[in-house]
């Protein structure tokens, strides 16, 4: 069972959708047993991160989010998610969970289109299972206005370019986060899921 | 690089894609859902469905066109017409849509936006906008009037002001509609989609008068739009979405390519 961590911002239900159509087990839960006791878990966002970092720390799913990870169970962050996993973010000078070093910067380039909104391609620069049999040309819909920059650069999976080149997905371990939303990106994006559904938490492939 | 979007907007009538034909009112023109299925497997960039039922005790169905399209279609879709209330946002976004446009009822109540966006987050308030040009007078400094109620009540606002607010407000993205190029298959009006898209700094759909791949292509390399409003030259078989978006790619708009 895949639990998808419910922290009562927007929309949870279409990374739940995604999984029904492609038959696998999941549910959207903010009780921490339940999480903990998963075979997988999904922290999918959108909003800010004030709020949602707020949010995590008053209800305890910020140990839960820890606990799951030092186990060993796979996670995947999306969107928001890949930003809350970093040390700090810009928007509302948010201290965030700090799993992997790194901050969350506004774009700042006054000439782009903020959000940064629609589809755009990944640079992939370490393989990894989840990424496994994507096909190079593919794009993913991204909407978000600040970006994921991680301090090592072992924990870049793969950029992608929007006035600078910033890490789009990210990861160490069995973690791993992407600023897209696989779960609006067609079937490129449903690979990314079902890839994961598989995912042992190692570098071997699935 | 980010690509430009192709977004296909499809009118829904009491459960079903219609289209209005001059001097004849509506046609049903077939099932949303499987229409919408059709253009995902042809590689639309978005969906956007536009509720023109009229009586509001049927708007239930709806409901059950944005359940059946978001547990088919894996990319955004956003639903515009009738949404007067947060509440009415909830029910649309918890059915599975991405985003709301919003347009008359942002003109009448202007806090709607800023609550929507607090709530929801501005990547779901989409600002919708139908403008006409009048030339410039005092009200109306841009040239361009803001109108309501599907293009039949001028509002004496001017355009430009008014997508200026609607950005501040929140919301993520103006879907700016010429009532002037509506219908006319003949291109999109350039000059109040250049005026609108480099005056505000969240992404702008142009919409209203594509008629032929080349329109698309102005309106990308001239007039500088994040994306454009397609409805009529795909929905009667004309074009695919990958006939409009390899001509694209051959005039050197960057879009993505279907693989």
């Amino acid at each position: 069972m895949i639990s998808i961590i419910d922290y009562r911002a927007g929309n949870l239900t279409s990374v739940r959708r995604a999984f029904d159509y492609l038959g696998i087990p999941s549910r959207v839960t903010d009780k921490p047993g339940e999480i903990l006791s998963s075979e997988r878990v999904v922290f999918p966002g959108v909003g800010a991160a004030g709020a949602a970092m707020q949010m995590i720390r008053s209800t305890g799913l910020d140990e839960v989010i820890q606990k799951v990870i030092a186990g060993g169970v796979p996670f995947l962050g999306i969107c928001l998610g890949a930003q809350i996993i970093l040390t700090a973010s810009e928007e509302n000078d948010t201290p965030c969970l700090d799993i992997l070093p790194g901050k969350v910067l506004h774009f700042s380039d006054r000439s782009l289109k903020i959000p940064h909104m629609g589809w755009n391609s990944i640079t992939v620069r370490r393989t990894h299972p989840v990424l496994a049999g994507i096909d190079p040309e593919a794009q993913f819909y991204f909407v978000h206005s600040y970006y994921p920059s991680c301090a090592r650069r072992d924990d870049v999976i793969a950029e992608t370019g929007y006035g600078i080149s910033f890490h789009s997905v990210i990861g160490r371990g069995n973690v791993i986060a992407m600023q897209f939303h696989p779960e609006k990106s067609g079937r490129h994006g449903l690979a990314i899921l079902r890839n994961f559904a598989a995912w042992k938490g190692g570098p071997e492939s699935c | 690089m980010l690509s430009r979007r192709v977004i296909i907007c499809l009118d829904v009538r009491d459960g079903k894609t219609t289209k209005g034909v001059k001097f004849k009112g509506n046609v049903d023109i077939g099932d949303p859902v499987a229409m919408a299925q059709k253009y995902y497997e042809q590689g639309v960039d978005e969906l956007v469905f536009y509720d023109i039922t009229a009586s509001s005790d049927r708007r239930d169905i709806l409901i059950d066109v944005v359940r059946g399209v978001a547990a088919n279609i894996f990319i955004p879709f956003s639903v515009g017409g009738g949404i007067r209330t947060l509440d009415d946002m909830y029910r649309v976004l918890d059915a599975g849509a991405e985003k709301i446009s919003i347009n008359t009822a942002a003109v009448l109540s202007p806090s709607l936006i800023a609550e929507g966006a607090r709530i929801f987050g501005s990547q779901c308030i989409v600002l919708g906008m139908d403008v006409k040009r009048t030339g410039r007078n005092e009200t109306v400094p841009s040239g361009y009037e803001v109108w309501t109620e599907g293009g039949r009540t001028p509002m004496h606002m001017d355009a430009l002001e008014w997508a200026k607010r609607g950005e501040a407000l929140g919301a993520g993205e103006i879907c700016l509609n010429s009532i002037d190029a509506d219908g006319t298959n003949e291109g999109y009006e350039l000059a109040v989609t250049s005026m609108i898209s480099s005056a505000v700094s969240i992404p702008v759909i142009a919409s209203g008068g594509a008629g032929r791949p080349e329109h698309l292509r102005d309106v990308f390399q001239k007039a500088d739009a994040d994306a454009a409003l397609i409805a009529s030259m795909v929905h009667y078989g004309e074009y695919t979405v990958g006939d409009i978006k390899d001509y694209l790619a051959r005039e050197g708009v960057a879009v993505r390519k279907y693989i």
